[in-house]
């Protein structure tokens, strides 16, 4: 076995404890998709195409909730910008692969191939950039299948599944997962209840705009908390 | 009222396309020039200014309900959120959760 195969195994191991994570989040997504009115082609097309398990979730509340199209799109990519980071943190490692490759890279970015990546490239810096690569795409064999798998699982078992078991709750349940473990950071912690304070007090606001407002104003709190913090 | 077909095809577009690009941004076009301190410093608090500010009203006031704040809904939102942070662990927080929210109504059925 060359060293990059042996390369590429070693990132889908160091991956596969996400499958944990990614499995149940996929099956909920499929059942909540059905939940809200698309049917499987559309639920597929939408993992396959997104494959960010929040903004998909976000994308799902907000249809539920009668918003305009335009803001859905932007709310749910906002929750994707943090990938605006991993797509920079990336570059002094993958960036001088082939555009084919960093095309396909692109595509397959979510948070635990970087998470795992990152993690690998810092121990080892002094790595060929192939070895770097087989290493990305192996973590992102290793969970992606899954995504996919799950979701289509729960697109397809959804509808067996009666009213009463409260499926509506899945996406908040999976959000407060999501978020509970960031909230042990003090800056993160006073973003957090930044957001829900003015959740609560501008719900009035037309077009769900309270949802855009509190975000900006969480990120802007978030950020002074940080500064104030490193000062203290 | 399920939403049109239209419109979910549009979602599914633009988030297919506005993620993918963001995901290329840097390793694809702008390069290595590195991002300013102070932007970098608000890309880390996105997803818990939006997320939190997504999730109040739905646990306050589900749809399934009709707007009417709910016991089981309430305090399995409180069960996800005390085990996520005490545990650190997504899946147990998960777990936490489904339990409570069909503890609870379980006990409010058998009353």
């Amino acid at each position: 076995m060359s060293i990059t195969h042996r390369t590429f195994w070693r990132g889908f191991l160091d991956c596969s404890p996400f499958i944990l994570v990614v499995a149940p989040f996929g099956l909920l997504f499929g059942v909540a998709a059905g939940e809200t009115g698309l049917d499987l082609i559309q639920t597929m097309s939408m993992t396959v195409l997104v494959i960010a398990g929040a903004a998909q979730f976000t994308a799902l509340a907000l249809l539920d909730d009668h918003t305009p199209t335009f803001i859905i799109i932007l709310v749910s990519l906002a929750v994707n910008l943090r990938m605006a980071m991993y797509s920079a943190a990336l570059v002094p490692h993958l960036g001088k692969a082939s555009l084919r490759t960093r095309l396909l890279a692109s595509y397959f970015m979510v948070d635990q191939t970087f998470a795992v990546s990152i993690r690998q490239y810092e121990h080892a810096p002094q790595w060929p950039i192939q070895e770097k690569l087989a290493y990305y795409f192996g973590a992102a064999a290793s969970i992606c299948p899954f995504w996919y798998g799950f979701s289509l699982l729960g697109a397809l078992i959804g509808k067996a599944i009666p009213e009463s078991y409260a499926l509506d709750f899945a996406i908040p349940i999976c959000f407060i997962s999501l978020v509970a473990p960031m909230l042990r950071s003090l800056p993160h912690l006073a973003a957090a209840l930044t957001s829900v304070t003015l959740a609560l007090l501008l719900a009035w606001m037309p077009y769900n705009l309270w949802l855009l407002v509190a975000a900006v104003g969480a990120m802007m709190v978030g950020a002074r908390t940080e500064l104030w913090v490193k000062e203290h | 009222m399920s939403p049109d077909n239209g419109t979910i095809w549009i979602i599914i577009a633009g988030l297919g396309l506005g993620t993918y690009l963001i995901r290329f941004s840097f390793l694809g076009l702008i390069g290595g020039r590195p991002l300013p301190e102070w932007l970098l410093r608000h890309l880390r608090y996105v997803a818990v200014g939006v997320l939190p500010a997504l999730i109040t009203p739905l646990v306050i006031w589900p749809n399934a309900t009709g707007g009417q704040p709910e016991p089981s809904r309430l305090l399995a939102a409180l069960a996800v959120l005390v085990v996520g942070v005490w545990w650190n662990n997504v899946i147990a927080a998960i777990a936490a959760g489904m339990l409570t929210l069909y503890g609870v109504q379980f006990i409010i059925g058998s009353m």
